[in-house]
């Protein structure tokens, strides 16, 4: 094969390429499509269901066959559109779907029993046995359908994602979308101009038009020029806009470096997200093909696509043989006579009107009808009807024309309804599309060049208006216009199937398998044949089946129905779409205050909520890390442990009615708490189940500080300013959250006092001066401003020290050092963990938002005396009624483990759900007790101390025998944390 | 006409010329026993019923649209049974023993397929509490299995366990769950109460109910009045703007929840996937497309389309669990409406209006309870008492306190 | 989304957390289970104008009213919550 003159492609650079192995040439300028024709191939693929060979048939990204995947191993992209894959040197592709060769496949005997694989046969079949479904046929269905293979490996490119802003963004390098991002450009307004290809021109690439006396790139290269010297406006090209979201957001992929071998240092892709506050449409149309025998064949194409690939690409389809055009209105006589004037021989331009009439020199068929074709691997031969009789021509491609489908697509993606053009035999795009959208061109049913271009300027002059800036003079250019004369010719009638969806095999007989079933409604007809289901989402199909339904049931086709789209409007890798955040930057990590220190001494890290928390601390020698829990709460009983509890949600609260604030949110009282004193605060949701729980520290009259869990420390901030600016706005009260600007250090353990005296700047921490629950801002290390606490999480005597956070580290330093001879410990989440089960404090798994204020044994803290959230929804009867409260378990033999997340039933009671009394939600092994030990709900729990009970994990097939035991295993009487 | 292999045999060899409509398209009679409002899953389940179990048969189901044109073909198909709650675990694996026998029941092939759906766990804390819900799950006979990593791995070995935010720990298995080929449910389900002596009425929109001294005598459609001694409501996702035509407002919200579909590839992935520190949640249909989806858009919403940031939300989700799917493409993204209840568990109830009844509130879960829903509402209207799996599904449980919250987030139907 | 910030502008609907029907600010000050009951659990839910709370979290912290139709997702304005709040609080009292 040679290249024919002309063309848009760079012949002094020649680039190598294979396909299934083969090695072939192309140019710069080539898609992976038009290097094949030019190389003769015509075999690309296989379809879907029959395995039926199958060519390129057009030459964007309406593709239905010819999907390759390109490339290899973790790169590997199946499904890629050869018709849009732009060329490079070393390009690898290969064919999909088929078992053997690409012109062997075995599963071609789908073709051959395809009188039983009609429309929606698997919904009537495939029952019995039941079993066989899931181990016979499903596997085999499976096996046999889908298209391309993923690769197992990681996607090894990088994505990024981007904002962009602009008062217009226009969709489409065509006529009409240059001429609109051209006028609005010269007016000054911010404009983005998105084209999929990767040249600006849109249709104008592929035709042989003038604008101006000149031909068209010519102009399409002026305007470029101007456009790249706007420093308003920016082109985007290689960018599919594939969505119009809300208020005017678009969703736009670019594809930075898919043209290139690798990318390099560059990203793949990257998503765009575009705000507009206005868009013009100009995304052309498509063309749609006429279903005749047997016209699926590798060589038949759309006439459109024919004429693109030699005007744009310099190839003829892929054959030195003669073509056909088979048409039902003028444009296909237009690829005739480009064809002719590029060299392709034309052996006869077939119309399906009575009284065409030929445009130039060559054989017309006028009143004639393709009725079959033959070529199994691609064609050789189409047999004509013609009013004289039937004639069998010897053609090597066909170019069929049925008309133009505007790409309505983006227009119909907030519901707005195509409304049907009955001149132009055509769906355009309604009212009731996204607000601030215009279609231009082509798209609105203005194909010509002449009236794309001045709908183009006209559309921008109306955006313009509407953005408030004035248009400027633009001279519409010369251009050709011309009138299609579209004839409602929509198939061929006969026996042999006649394909409508291409890559999903549906026939004529498929559609009307579905009129006889009843499955008339257009998206039951979609649905039960699969048509327009495929990666072109119909585009080249879906208005053809519409006017077969409609001859089939005898109404119009808009009675018929409409069909919609839905973003994307052409596939958008979903690696672009995850914007690359994804691995270990899938979400922001938060460190605290102490991170690098506890990372230099031994930490292993756990992810809590968005936070890297320290888990435990390995010593020499310890190899398991129990060793390292056990020492780290044993230090914490014995002597002096240390734990960053940054993470707690801290909330600074101000303001004279601060007291009266808190006392709303709380279930208990706040308003009464002693200035200098600290407050177990229980906080419920206003349907009355427990939310959060934390402390409340009164520094001043109008000054509290309180504490949310981890978890809660955003919901918890969210509804307190709810409630001080939604509930009670007149409370003069002030928030703000405090957590990442104090580092706070829980100290814990009977010498934690002997360690912070070592530390405070003439601060006297003697019981009588500063007991249990006080708090107080004081200086320490010499002047450095902090806050003490004294409270408990692990039952012994403790304070919580809090500095600005960045003296965090620099604070865990100088406690350890201080606390050397004390022997001073860090601890980490594990033993904070263990610390708090063996006290019966409830964390997590008992706050879980199912629970009550009654359930945790907190019931009397809910104060019957005032009206704060959720007091008096926890009082319905569902709530009150409940039974379950939160034990303390412990196994009859100390050797057995007790499991969270077991259910407890009296002990040989049936293992149901009738008999189910509740669960246990945290266990550890206790280095205290000296044995695994549990908290869970336990119904009538408060009861039943000293009864054993049977633990059931039916899922993992254990059961254990337990006691119920108080929830304080340790220091029941709370002597040690008051000493 | 009974569907078997045999049939199409004989079918193919004739032609196709042997077919018959799978359902009629009857005019509405001027009075029915029982009345559907909503030609869904639910609603042709709740008829076939109806008719199969009850022997009631002169029934409408009253469809705005196209039958099956709201949730039921939507969803992103999967059915399980992996519930916490007594509330709730029954009347799933209830459920799931009628999607095991669904096919025979129905003689239609919806395509069940038990490909066992995987819940990811990511810490200690969440594999706790999948361990107190798989043993929910054993008690009421579903059958759960906990996996660690090293099982997770050898299932799923292309699963991100090197480079991961959250990494993997383990997963919650319950073999018998899976999917089944939504549109195929809702045909079948039709089909079979067609033949049963329902209409099924299509384009038929229910304007307002007939109601007289607290009862209801009928509706009102855009085809003209229509008797019944008794109307269920089965219109999910519209389920407060029909209830409000009786004058009820409902503890419901309105939510938008995309779901999303690749382009067909050679089999992948072999059963449901959810990843348990990010929204989104996979399997892979019979065609080849990668069915995925992730959280509800957030805000109320009629509209059935969503917006960008819950796309990427989705898909970070996504290439965050499983980094071979990068250079898969979307082929298609539509979304749907859920009746999103205050404590995310549905209601199938009376109301207070004599003969009305209403199956409403099962937010991004209704494909699964299709049998089951169509089972209980079936019962409740034939019976006027609920059926044993789904005592606690009744609308005064929020007044009284006996919600049931599987997520524990009270009500705010948009944490559901 | 693009909610206009009465403070701040059109501001990105991702800076936001919503809560729901505006109502909310509407808390019964009865102190009676039915009253409660119908203000957590009951929702007008309209398919047109809803009037709804959305805290401005990636921001300057303020809770908006926001009026949106939720057939179309159009916003047609935006107010503080607090000035709502106060203004129902002044005309009852």
């Amino acid at each position: 094969m040679t290249r024919l003159q002309g063309g848009l492609i760079d012949r002094s650079r020649t680039l190598a390429f294979t396909f299934d192995g083969k090695r072939y040439q192309g140019h710069p300028g080539d898609t992976l499509a038009s290097a094949l024709l030019a190389n003769g191939v015509r075999l690309v693929g296989r379809s879907f269901k029959y395995h039926r060979p199958r060519g390129i048939v057009a030459a964007g990204s309406e593709e239905p066959n010819a999907l390759v995947t390109l490339r290899e191993g973790a790169r590997a992209e199946p499904n890629t559109r050869a018709t849009v894959a732009e060329l490079y040197d070393g390009l690898v592709a290969r064919s999909q779907n088929h078992v053997g060769p690409l012109n062997f496949d075995l599963l071609a005997v789908n073709d051959l029993l395809s009188p039983f694989f009609a429309a929606g046969f698997y919904y009537k079949t495939f029952m019995w046995p039941r079993a066989f479904w899931e181990k016979l046929y499903e596997p085999a269905i499976r096996r046999a359908a889908g298209l391309g293979e993923l690769s197992e490996l990681s996607d090894p490119d990088a994505y990024d994602r981007g904002y962009l802003h602009a008062d217009l963004l226009v969709i489409g390098a065509g006529p009409a979308g240059l001429m609109a991002a051209l006028a609005a450009g010269r007016a000054g307004a911010r404009v983005i101009l998105a084209d999929e290809d990767f040249r600006l021109g849109g249709r104008l690439l592929a035709e042989s038009d003038r604008i101006d006396g000149a031909p068209a790139m010519e102009w399409v290269d002026t305007v470029r020029a101007e456009l790249e010297s706007l420093p308003n406006v920016r082109i985007l090209p290689r960018t599919v806009v594939f969505g119009v979201y809300d208020h005017g957001i678009f969703g736009a992929v670019e594809r930075v470096s898919d043209h290139l071998a690798t990318p390099g240092g560059a990203v793949r892709q990257t998503l765009w997200r575009i705000t507009a506050k206005r868009a013009i449409l100009a995304a052309g149309a498509t063309e749609r093909h006429i279903p005749f025998a047997d016209n699926d064949r590798p060589g038949v194409m759309l006439a459109g696509a024919m004429r693109a690939y030699a005007n744009r690409w310099a190839t003829a389809p892929g054959t030195a043989a003669p073509v056909a055009i088979f048409t039902n209105n003028d444009d296909g006589h237009r690829t005739a006579s480009d064809l002719i004037a590029r060299g392709v021989p034309v052996a006869a331009v077939i119309d399906a009107r009575a009284g065409a009439q030929a445009q130039g020199e060559y054989r017309l068929m006028a009143g004639a009808q393709v009725v079959g074709t033959k070529g199994r691997l691609g064609l050789h031969s189409v047999s004509v009807e013609t009013p004289a009789g039937r004639e069998t021509l010897s053609v090597g491609a066909l170019g069929v024309a049925g008309g133009w489908n505007p790409n309505v697509h983006l227009a119909s993606h907030h519901r707005g309804r195509p409304v049907w053009d009955a001149d132009k035999l055509a769906f355009v795009p309604g009212a009731g599309g996204p607000e601030g959208l215009i279609a231009a061109g082509a798209c609105a049913g203005q194909g010509s060049t002449a009236e794309a271009l001045a709908d183009g300027l006209r559309a921008a002059g109306e955006a313009l208006a509407q953005l408030g800036l004035s248009a400027p003079t633009v001279p519409l250019p010369q251009a050709g216009t011309r009138q299609d004369n579209v004839a409602p010719i929509w198939h061929v009638p006969g026996k042999r199937r006649a394909w409508v969806d291409f890559q999903n095999d549906v026939t004529v007989k498929d559609i009307a398998l579905a009129h006889k079933e009843n499955m008339r409604p257009v998206e039951h007809l979609k649905r039960w044949t699969t048509l327009g289901m495929a990666t072109d989402q119909g585009k080249t199909a879906n208005v053809t089946a519409l006017a077969v339904m409609a001859e089939l049931t005898g109404k119009s086709i808009p009675e018929t129905g409409t069909t919609i789209f839905r973003p994307p409007y052409t596939g958008v890798s979903l690696g672009v779409l995850g914007g690359g955040d994804t691995g270990a930057h899938f979400r922001p990590r938060r460190l605290t205050p102490t991170h690098h220190w506890a990372k230099e001494n031994g930490a292993t890290f756990v992810e809590v909520g968005p936070w890297m928390r320290a888990q435990y601390f390995t010593r020499p020698g310890e190899t398991h890390w129990r060793q390292s829990v056990d020492r780290e709460v044993l230090a914490v009983r014995a002597g002096v442990g240390l734990c960053d509890v940054t993470t707690l949600g801290k909330v600074d609260v101000q303001g004279t009615d601060a007291g009266v604030f808190l006392d709303r949110l709380y279930a208990n009282a706040m308003a009464s708490l002693k200035v200098g004193m600290v407050r177990y605060g229980l906080m419920l949701r206003e349907d009355g189940i427990a939310y959060d729980d934390g402390t409340c520290a009164r520094l001043a009259e109008d000054h509290y500080v309180v504490t949310t869990t981890t978890a809660n420390a955003g919901p918890v901030y969210r509804n307190m300013e709810f409630a001080r600016q939604c509930l009670w706005p007149e409370l003069d009260v002030q928030l703000i959250s405090t957590t990442d600007a104090w580092a706070q250090i829980a100290v814990a353990g009977p010498k934690s006092r002997d360690l912070l005296t070592r530390l405070v700047d003439d601060f006297d921490l003697s019981n009588e001066v500063f007991p249990f629950m006080a708090c107080a801002p004081l200086t320490i290390c010499g002047g450095l401003r902090a806050r003490l606490f004294r409270i408990s999480f692990s039952g012994e005597l403790a304070y919580e020290l809090a500095v600005p956070a960045r003296y965090g580290h620099a604070l865990m330093a100088r406690l350890m050092e201080a606390g050397a001879d004390l022997g001073a410990t860090p601890y980490g989440t594990e033993a904070l963990g263990v610390l708090r089960i063996e006290k019966g404090h409830a964390a997590g798994a008992e706050l879980n938002g199912q629970t009550t204020g009654q359930m945790l044994g907190l019931g009397r803290m809910v104060s019957k005396k005032k009206d704060a959230i959720g007091n008096v929804m926890s009082r319905r009867e569902g709530l009150a009624a409940e039974t379950r409260i939160l034990v303390g378990l412990q196994p009859v033999d100390a050797s057995a483990v007790v499991v969270p997340g077991s259910h407890l039933f009296e002990q040989g009671a049936p293992r149901n759900l009738d008999h189910d009394q509740g669960w246990i939600t945290s266990a550890c092994h206790s280095p205290h007790v000296g044995s695994s030990i549990g908290l869970g709900f336990l119904r009538n729990g408060a009861e039943r101390m000293g009864e054993v009970i049977t633990a059931a994990n039916p899922l993992q097939g254990s059961e254990v025998a337990l006691r119920v035991v108080p929830s304080h295993f340790v220091d029941p009487e709370g002597g040690r944390l008051r000493d | 006409m009974k569907f078997s292999g045999f049939r199409v045999f004989a079918e193919a060899l004739r032609g196709h010329k042997g077919w018959k409509p799978l359902w009629r398209d009857p005019a509405p009679q001027s009075e029915y026993d029982v009345i559907i409002v909503g030609g869904g899953g639910h609603g042709l389940a709740t008829a076939f019923y109806l008719a199969e179990v009850h022997g009631i048969r002169k029934v409408a189901v009253l469809e705005k649209g196209w039958l099956g044109s709201g949730n039921i073909g939507r969803n992103t198909t999967i059915i399980r049974s992996n519930y916490l709650l007594p509330g709730n675990q029954p009347f799933y694996e209830f459920s799931m023993k009628l999607w095991e026998g669904l096919e025979q029941a129905i003689n239609f092939n919806a395509m069940v397929s038990q490909r066992g759906i995987l819940n990811l766990y990511h810490s200690d804390g969440q594999r706790d509490a999948y361990r107190r819900r798989g043993n929910a799950m054993h008690l009421t006979g579903a059958g759960a299995e906990l996996l660690d990593q090293d099982a997770v791995r050898r299932m799923y070995p292309w699963l991100n366990f090197e480079n991961a935010r959250f990494p993997i720990k383990g997963g919650l298995l319950q073999r018998r769950a899976g999917t089944a080929r939504h549109d195929g449910v809702a045909w079948g389900y039709a089909r079979a109460a067609d033949l049963r002596g329902v209409d099924i009425i299509q384009n038929c929109e229910v304007t307002g109910f007939r109601i007289e001294n607290g009862r209801v005598q009928g509706v009102e459609t855009n085809r003209g009045t229509i008797g019944a001694k008794k109307v269920g409501v089965a219109v999910a996702g519209s389920s407060s703007r029909v209830m409000a035509q009786a004058g009820l407002r409902l503890p419901i919200e309105s939510h938008v929840l995309q779901a999303f579909v690749t382009e067909g590839l050679k089999p992948a992935i072999d059963g449901v996937i959810t990843f348990g520190a990010g929204h989104f949640y996979v399997s892979q249909s019979d065609k080849g497309g990668l069915v995925f989806g992730g959280d509800i858009d957030g805000y109320n919403s009629y509209a059935q389309r969503g917006n960008l940031p819950v796309v990427e939300d989705v898909l970070e989700g996504g290439m965050a669990l499983m980094p071979r799917i990068g250079r898969a493409r979307l082929l298609r993204s539509w979304a749907g409406l859920m009746d999103m209840s205050m404590d995310g568990s549905p209601i199938i109830d009376r109301t207070p209006v004599d003969g009305l009844y209403l199956n409403a509130g099962w937010c991004y879960g209704g494909f699964k309870a299709t049998p089951a829903s169509g089972y209980a509402f079936a019962h409740l209207l034939a019976t006027d008492t609920p059926h044993e799996t789904a005592t606690a599904y009744r609308l005064d449980r929020f007044a009284r306190g006996y919600v049931i919250d599987e997520k524990g987030v009270g009500a705010q139907p948009n944490l559901h | 989304m693009l909610i206009p910030h009465p403070l701040l502008g059109l501001r990105d609907a991702q800076e936001f957390t919503y809560l729901g029907d505006a109502r909310l600010i509407e808390r019964p000050t009865s102190g009676d289970e039915a009253d409660l009951a119908e203000y957590v659990f009951q929702r007008d839910n309209p398919a047109g104008l809803h009037r709804e709370l959305w805290f401005h979290e990636q921001g300057d912290r303020s809770w908006l009213v926001v009026t949106r139709n939720t057939l179309t997702h159009e916003i047609l304005g935006a107010e503080l919550a607090r000035d709502v709040a106060l203004a129902r609080k002044e005309g009852t009292a």
